[in-house]
């Protein structure tokens, strides 16, 4: 007889989301899917509102990383009111931008990878739920887990300064940005008290990536070979093939890293990507359009970034970098818990060009706000920590958003994301007669790898009642576990 | 010159001008006395009962009631402030204002007095009514969901000839204020800015400037709306 189970909500990920795996009477997975269960009609809703309350309003999307939302629609606005194209802005929005954009970079990453899932290395997939968390880490890795509070405070603490409040602060304005960092906050964040100084964050990224690397050192099967599968990755690159999370061309690479998007200005996005909805979902399913619906999803975040990227721009991060390539003969990079790795190496990248533009005069002086000939369309793009965030409007004759499109970074990784569910389901439940906690989990750390904000609005971390039923063929309930 | 007279306000000793209204008198004493539809320069209306204060025991809006001399006034008492509470919880649930997309959010009276009275969620459902943007005029928007129809905008905001750009249309439920389109396409920078500086929410708002002040330096960040009073 066969059996659906149900995982939901999905645990230690940003929102709601379900997991439905399919059983046939042998107890072999035949399918598994990833539902996003939430509706939440930002692109409608904004509709009619003046333009320039897009950054402020559509960043309520998060509040994780509400930044990149803010910066994404400012990147989009500062196309309609005429200040260029992503290279328009003075040097002091630009760099103000920046480092509102690495110091979200780096929080949000320290988060997911100390809080959410830090917790699945260090006790293990079947550890003990009770412990499997950041309070079991506190308790027992007590210096990891004050690492990842620090630098996390120390990335909100970079966000505050540059637009007014840590979360769904008002910084970016179309054209550019409403204040300089005051000499004193830089200094603070240059040479202020041991730990909260930017040489003490590089240490401790540092040593982030360092603690995995030892990690993965005596835990290879695990890391390599779980939700491991081929896919097209997709990001922003510097126009000289750097990585570079705030501004750059659209690339993607093939799983072999044949090129098959070719640094395109992503002003014309549409002509490359399109949507796909299915019904039993409320997230679209994007892909390349040359590449068809069923070849053409592909990868974003972390890890797709450091595939597409030729080199990162500071040295410790190149370092790594190189490091990380080596592994696989600098081929792409296809295990979705390496995510983790490219991760770390970014945040240890963010720390370094934090203290580069800390170091640069013009974020304490110097002009705010440029503007030229307005147009009635605009699209901005920016690798958000998750991945590829593109925010696309329209205006009318009035100044009001006549139609508004966002592909947030999760919605890109939809695909892979089903790929990694249905990968793991199909190595930890088939032909089980029982499904057991651990099993869940499983399911949930091959999510967990893309730090997906599911609904991508403010919900609390922490744990969720999780449900497992059991259906058979005929979709009656079987068997029903909550934890 | 007038003459100084005396006059309790909860219990404490005050002196002021002979006929001065309460709300001002008030102020040259350390004293706040909400206020709304009040603004500085402009006939007071007494229409949004904000500042409502019992006078020798009995109901009378400050901001229209001359100070004598004996008069015994109740301010800070807490049917009073639940009184005033209740009408700001009014005017939050019969609009649609949401603070965190405003850009008057941070400079916004309703808002500050929110904070005041620890508004906290309504006791009253929201109407969520069915408002229009009117983004038609060159200088100015009038967000008609954040109006609380206070008509400062009417009564402060004139032309050369003293008509003026604003309007009550309808009545009722229905009430709205409107602009003038004529006035409008005429108006200045200077005194669009004017328009959205008197308005206590964000219904009037200038164009393409939003958030151009950072949070920290807007009006009410640093203290509450009114502590500029009890604290000089």
């Amino acid at each position: 007889m066969g059996r659906k189970i149900t995982i939901e909500p999905v645990t230690r990920v940003e929102g709601h989301g379900k997991v439905t795996i399919h059983l046939d009477d042998q107890g072999n997975v035949t399918q598994s899917r990833l539902h996003i269960v939430e509706f939440r009609g930002f692109e409608r809703f904004v509709q009619g509102r003046p333009y320039w309350e897009m950054p402020v309003l559509v960043q309520r999307l998060c509040g994780i990383c509400p930044v990149s939302h803010h910066l994404a629609a400012a990147k989009a606005l500062d196309v309609i009111v005429g200040a260029g194209m992503g290279d328009g802005l003075t040097p002091t929005a630009e760099k103000m931008r920046r480092l509102m954009h690495y110091g979200q970079i780096f929080q949000s990453h320290s988060l997911h990878f100390f809080h959410l899932a830090a917790p699945d290395m260090v006790f293990g997939i079947d550890g003990d739920p009770a412990i499997r968390n950041v309070i079991g880490l506190v308790l027992t890795n007590k210096e990891l887990a004050v690492q990842g509070v620090m630098m996390r405070k120390f990335g909100q603490e970079i966000i505050s300064a540059t637009a007014g409040k840590k979360i769904h602060g008002t910084g970016a304005i179309p054209g550019g940005i409403n204040k300089h960092l005051s000499e004193t906050e830089r200094d603070e964040f240059l040479k202020g008290a041991d730990p909260m100084n930017i040489d003490k964050m590089i240490d401790w990224s540092q040593a982030a990536v360092d603690w995995f690397k030892d990690y993965h050192k005596n835990n290879k099967d695990f890391i390599d070979t779980y939700a491991d599968f081929p896919s097209n990755h997709l990001s922003l690159v510097r126009k000289d093939g750097a990585m570079d999370l705030y501004h750059g061309v659209l690339r993607a690479v093939d799983s072999e890293g044949k090129k098959i998007l070719h640094d395109v200005d992503y002003q014309n996005y549409l002509d490359y990507i399109d949507e796909e909805v299915r019904s039993w979902s409320y997230m679209k399913f994007p892909y390349l359009k040359e590449y068809g619906k069923q070849n053409g999803w592909y990868t974003v975040g972390p890890l797709a970034r450091l595939n597409t990227a030729d080199f990162i721009p500071s040295p410790l991060a190149q370092k790594e970098f190189e490091i990380y390539k080596a592994y696989t003969g600098g081929k792409p990079n296809n295990m979705s818990m390496h995510m983790h790795w490219a991760r770390l190496i970014e945040i240890l990248h963010s720390a370094e060009m934090m203290k580069e533009l800390l170091n640069d005069p013009d974020i304490v002086s110097g002009e705010l706000v440029t503007k030229g000939q307005k147009v009635n369309e605009g699209i901005g793009l920016l690798e958000a920590p998750r991945g590829t965030l593109f925010h696309h409007y329209e205006i009318n004759g009035k100044d009001q958003i006549s139609m508004a499109n966002l592909i947030v970074s999760t919605t890109n990784n939809n695909q892979p994301m089903n790929n990694a569910v249905n990968q793991v389901a199909k190595t930890w439940m088939s032909g089980q007669t029982e499904i057991t906690e651990p099993m869940m989990n499983a399911v949930e750390v091959s999510i967990r790898a893309y730090d997906p904000c599911l609904s991508c609005a403010t919900h609390a971390f922490g744990q969720m009642p999780l449900e497992v039923s059991l259906y058979n063929a005929n979709n009656e309930l079987i068997d029903y576990k909550r934890k | 010159m007038s003459e100084k007279i005396n006059f309790i306000i909860d219990g404490k000793e005050c002196q002021s001008e002979e006929g001065k209204y309460l709300v001002d008198a008030a102020k040259e004493n350390g004293i706040y006395i909400p206020t709304l539809c009040n603004y500085e320069g402009l006939k007071p209306k007494g229409s949004c009962r904000i500042c409502t204060v019992k006078i020798n025991g009995r109901f009378a809006t400050a901001c229209t009631s001359p100070v004598h001399d004996g008069m015994n006034i109740e301010n800070e008492t807490e049917e009073l402030k639940d009184m005033r509470k209740q009408i700001i919880e009014l005017l939050f649930v019969s609009g649609n204002h949401f603070c965190p997309a405003c850009e008057k959010s941070g400079n916004c009276e309703l808002q500050a007095l929110a904070y005041r009275f620890k508004m906290m969620a309504p006791r009253f459902p929201f109407a969520f009514p069915n408002k229009e943007i009117d983004a038609s005029h060159p200088k100015i928007i009038k967000d008609q969901n954040r109006c609380i129809l206070c008509k400062r905008c009417i009564r402060g905001i004139k032309d050369e000839e003293g008509k003026s750009y604003f309007a009550y249309q309808n009545r009722g439920k229905d009430s709205l204020v409107v602009v003038d389109r004529k006035l409008a396409a005429e108006m200045t920078a200077e005194k669009a800015q004017q328009a959205m500086d008197i308005c206590p929410v964000g219904s009037i708002i200038v164009r393409e400037k939003g958030w151009d002040t950072p949070i920290g330096d807007r009006k009410y960040d640093k203290a509450p709306i009114g502590s500029d009073i009890e604290n000089n």
